[in-house]
């Protein structure tokens, strides 16, 4: 090894405090690296490979990097070295050009078979439930189709039941994301669509609306409480019977753009219901996926449901 | 909305925050300053003369690149404002409103009138001089693209104390962005400015693509032309292909607005989607177009400063190619959360991890050039080599990105605010300081101060990682881009924090620089003679600055890709002295690219506030520019002649025995 000089320090001692800082110094240990459910848990396995994977590159080119740098700096050089003039290396050339091709296969797999995974329910023996989370200028609205109740910038749901979200926003796109249940899907006005997350057990998280939607934006957080099954069928049932009911009139003012707090209804009018998309034409790739068994499973919702006018247009 | 409607907006003059008054003096300031010194010193012809009329591209990047450092303080500014706000939970620097306006114009001043104009500044230097040009294809076009970029980025600006800022992200989404839940001028700014700089880019593209391709010097064939120059013929087509994109989206948006057309509304038929799909088809490909040159600069920086010819020239150049194929075809990448379904996201996904293969055979080129190499440091080679592990970082993150599923968990968190960061400003932003120290002593007759640079390197560079290395970590523990604060509860205040500082350092390093070239300018030594780097490529050929005519006679021995360095090594020039000189045929300067700019800037003001008969008037003044240019087509050109040249030519040859 050459003796190294000050400046060659100075770049070793960058590399090194780089790597440190990318090494994670302190562990993050919330949000999408603690996984609490199947979904987000396919998530962060991949998300944990794809840093391995990563890091076999950054460390090869970071090592190279400062090698080289070390060794031919025109300092550390006889003063009559002259670099040699080489075009290049065929042979050098195809082993780079292959390993990445390697890694990227490498990632490709997984990505695609958990992309095709994540379209069905996390838990496909047990019996879903469905919930309609609606962003609105700026509060989050829950709808329990099968329950028959509404709620207002928080969200309850059963622990161990994979839980169908039919996602839909009143006016400015958002997405809905609960790092810890799994990643985001956006909602969008007139096209509703579908994310599947669990929750394995019991616990609280913090969820929020994650795409810019206007003024009070960063005030779309909400709770997200999973409960035991038992205990959120008394829940449920504490709600019917203590929380008011909505007036169309009363949602109607709910839509209006501003922040509200924590709401609770025994019911909701039917124009509160989410609307089946009245696009003629475009079709939508992750809607249509499950359309037919979706549409099924609505209607089964919908039967509790006495009034409710299905048929919009 | 009748053709003489001049509705107020509810808010004309902004007034409303102490900031804001603070712009107000300061421009009101600085405009009198101008005016009074430039009329008391009688600079004013100067000025019409030497820069407004001008179309010599050397001038006209020095421009572009004036007003992109103008820019990047603007920009840089919001972001310090932005940072400052987010140090700690629930601070009260900024309410939701204004944070809302400055991420949107931060965002959108970066890219367009920052990155853009600066790549476009350094292609306007450098490539009509590295391919032995004298001028670019088409001068007077030239110049009107620096005056539509310049007014473009005018009437964005101005938003801010006339009529109110956008407020809908750089990605200007709808609805969002529509006018039933954003009223007012803001987004008709975002709009105008955007669409008036687009155009000029559109014409830069097609002007720079025909220069590349038509104005070689004899022997440069395709496969000998600099790096900088490969990638500027590359991001040339890419714009060709992607900003008429911009320009229908920006003008559908605008029906939408101005004259209630359905393209993008949520009723009606309107497709808000179709907003997100055309913006991306463009929006990719743009980041491409300021990310190649960039390479590029490296590629001719690495080199020179390596001793050594680029490592696996062939590869570089299939490598730009292939990137910039596949930049078309990975924007679903950008909302890959929109439900598009998984065989999409799946192709999507491949075609975008596909990107890093080209990319890092670039990578591993550029490394082995400096391999055996005989490494030295001034500027313009640190500013490349922070880039390749800064880059580096934003480019397997990338990656990361790319992969759908795991995109659900880092989309529009702060992980994707770092990645992105990391490459333009790792990417893009070292690539324009290098080109800028680099090619400085060739457009002036001086460098650019070594000692105050080293300094500000290492801040911004240390700054810069302090700030966006936690990033990556809040947006891991799910804050959100675009919040305008955080509660305590969420456990992000620590890195918010680091954050802050980082972004401090990193704004005086931004002084630094500045700094350095005030310095400079007053102190730095002259040297006329036009090689101060031991250069490789034509530009080194001629005297520090070039004569308006760049190359008295054609560079006649382009034998290679390196043609000045080799010409060196052999004992040679670039030039054959024992031919004659010939009168030298140039473009003569015009007035019309600024003229018809100014008729544009009115147009754009009028459609902004929706004052249909000004934006009318406005554009008739555009259109009756150009027919006044073809009716004095026939003055459009004169010859120097050869005694001129011998002048030239012995005022340099005196001013550099009197260095000596
Ligand atoms: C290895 C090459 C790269 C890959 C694989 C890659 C991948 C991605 C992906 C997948 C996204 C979208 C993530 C999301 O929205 O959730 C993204 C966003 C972005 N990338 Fe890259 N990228 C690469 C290089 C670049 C370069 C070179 C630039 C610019 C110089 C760039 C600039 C951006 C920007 C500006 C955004 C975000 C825009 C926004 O939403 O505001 N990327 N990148
Ligand atoms: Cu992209």
């Amino acid at each position: 090894m050459l003796p190294l000089r000050n400046g060659a320090w100075k770049w070793l001692a960058v590399a090194g405090m780089m790597m440190a800082i990318l090494s994670g110094c302190e562990p993050v240990k919330m949000g999408v690296l603690n996984p609490k459910g199947p979904v987000a848990q396919k998530q962060y396995d991949l998300i944990i490979w794809s840093v391995v994977l990563m890091s076999v590159i950054l460390i090869v080119v970071f090592v190279l990097f400062v090698v080289i740098l070390v060794r031919f700096r025109a300092s550390k050089l006889s003063k009559d070295y002259e670099p040699p003039d080489v075009e290049g290396n065929t042979f050098l050339e195809i082993v780079w050009t292959a390993i990445p091709v390697l890694i990227v296969v490498a990632l490709a797999v997984p990505t695609v078979t958990s992309t095709f995974d994540l379209e069905k329910s996390p838990s496909p023996n047990k019996k879903p439930i469905t919930i309609e989370a609606t962003s609105a200028q700026w509060k989050w609205i829950f709808k329990y189709p099968e329950q028959g109740i509404e709620t207002v910038n928080y969200l309850k749901i059963p622990a161990n039941v994979p839980v169908r979200f039919k996602l839909s926003s009143h006016d400015a796109m958002n997405s809905f994301w609960i790092p810890e249940l799994g990643g985001q899907e956006y909602t969008m006005a007139d096209m509703p669509m579908f994310l599947w997350l669990e929750a394995d057990k019991p616990g609280k998280f913090i969820g929020r609306g994650n795409n810019f939607s206007g003024r009070d934006f960063a005030k779309m957080e909400f709770t997200v409480e999973a409960k035991k099954q038992s205990d959120f069928d008394s829940w449920v049932d504490h709600v019917k019977k203590t929380a008011p009911k909505q007036s169309e009139k009363e949602y109607k003012a709910l839509l209006k753009p501003g922040t509200v707090d924590l709401k609770t209804y025994s019911s909701y009018p039917k124009s509160a219901e989410v609307k089946e998309p009245n696009h003629g034409g475009m079709e939508h790739g992750g809607m249509d996926m499950d359309h037919s068994k979706m549409k099924h499973e609505d209607m089964e919702g919908m039967e509790d449901m006495p009034g409710m006018d299905h048929d919009k247009n | 909305m009748g053709l003489f409607n001049f509705k107020m907006p509810e808010h004309f003059i902004i007034m409303n925050n102490p900031l804001i008054i603070g712009a107000w003096i300061s421009i009101i300031l600085v405009s009198v300053g101008i005016v009074f010194f430039v009329t008391k010193y009688k600079k004013w012809g100067y000025l019409w003369r030497e820069w407004f009329t001008t179309v010599d591209h050397k001038k006209i990047g020095v421009m572009y690149i004036l007003a992109a450092l103008l820019m990047l303080f603007r920009g840089g500014f919001d972001a310090i404002l932005m940072r400052t706000q987010l140090a700690l939970p629930d601070l009260k620097v900024l309410d939701a409103q204004h944070y809302n306006e400055i991420f949107t114009t931060h965002g959108t001043v970066m890219i367009l009138f920052m990155a853009m104009p600066f790549i476009i500044g350094l292609m306007n230097v450098a490539v009509p001089l590295q391919i032995g040009a004298r001028d670019v294809a088409f001068p007077v076009l030239n110049a009107a693209s620096f005056w539509l970029f310049f007014v473009g980025a005018m009437i964005f600006n101005i938003s801010f104390v006339v009529g109110g800022s956008p407020d809908a992200g750089w990605t200007n989404y709808v609805p969002l962005a529509g006018s039933d839940l954003t009223p007012g001028v803001g987004i008709n700014y975002y709009l105008w400015g955007l669409q008036i700089a687009g155009i000029g880019t559109l014409a830069t593209g097609v002007n720079f693509f025909v220069t590349i391709l038509k104005m070689r010097a004899p022997g440069m064939t395709l496969l000998r032309m600099p790096m900088f120059t490969w990638s500027t013929l590359i991001t040339s087509i890419i714009i060709i292909f992607a900003f008429p994109v911009l320009t229908v989206t920006l003008a559908m948006l605008t029906f939408d607005r101005l004259f209630g057309a359905h393209f993008f509304t949520i009723d009606a038929g309107g497709m808000p989607m179709m907003w997100a799909n055309l913006f991306w088809i463009w929006g990719h490909p743009e980041v491409y177009i300021v990310i190649l040159p960039a390479f590029g600069i490296f590629s001719d920086v690495i080199s020179t400063f390596a001793r050594k010819r680029l490592f696996g020239y062939n590869a570089m150049v299939i490598s730009m190619v292939a990137i910039s194929g596949l930049s078309f075809i990975v924007w679903v990448h950008h909302f890959f959360t929109m439900g598009n379904g998984p065989w999409i996201n799946s192709v999507f996904s491949i075609t975008t991890m596909a990107i890093a293969i080209p990319t890092g055979v670039k990578v591993f080129n550029w490394l082995f050039t400096m391999y055996k190499g005989r490494i030295e440091t001034p500027a313009p080679m640190l500013w490349s080599l922070a880039f390749i592990p800064n880059f580096l970082i934003g480019g397997v993150t990338g990656v990361m990105l790319a992969s759908a599923p795991a995109d659900y968990q880092y989309h529009n968190s702060y992980f994707l605010v770092s990645h992105f960061h990391y490459v333009l400003i790792g990417g893009t932003v070292f690539g324009c300081l290098a080109g800028m120290y680099y090619w400085w002593p060739k457009i002036f007759d001086f460098k650019i101060n070594e000692r105050i640079s080293k300094w500000a390197f290492w801040l911004f560079v240390v700054g810069f990682n302090l700030c966006f290395v936690p990033m990556y970590l809040v947006g891991l523990q799910g804050m959100p881009r675009r919040v305008y604060t955080y509660g305590e509860h969420m456990g992000w205040t620590t890195w918010n924090f680091v954050e802050t500082i980082g972004a401090y350092l990193m704004g005086v390093g931004f002084m630094l620089i500045v700094w350095a070239i005030i310095y400079s300018i007053l102190h730095e030594k002259r040297d006329r003679s036009g090689d101060p780097w031991n250069g490789r490529t034509l530009e080194w050929a001629i005297s520090s600055p070039p004569p308006h005519y760049n190359f008295s006679r054609m560079p006649s021995r382009v034998t290679s890709a390196d043609p000045f360095w080799d010409a060196k090594k052999r004992g040679e020039t670039m030039f054959d002295e024992n031919e004659p000189l010939k009168p030298i045929h140039m473009p003569n300067n015009d007035g019309m690219p600024i003229v018809l700019s100014g008729f544009m800037f009115i147009a754009g003001f009028g459609f902004v506030f929706e004052w249909l008969l000004i934006g009318f008037i406005g554009l008739l003044g555009v259109i009756g520019s150009m027919i006044w240019r073809s009716f004095k087509d026939y003055d459009a050109d004169h010859y120097v002649q050869v005694d001129e040249i011998e002048r030239d030519q012995a005022e340099l040859k005196a001013a550099l025995e009197g260095r000596s």
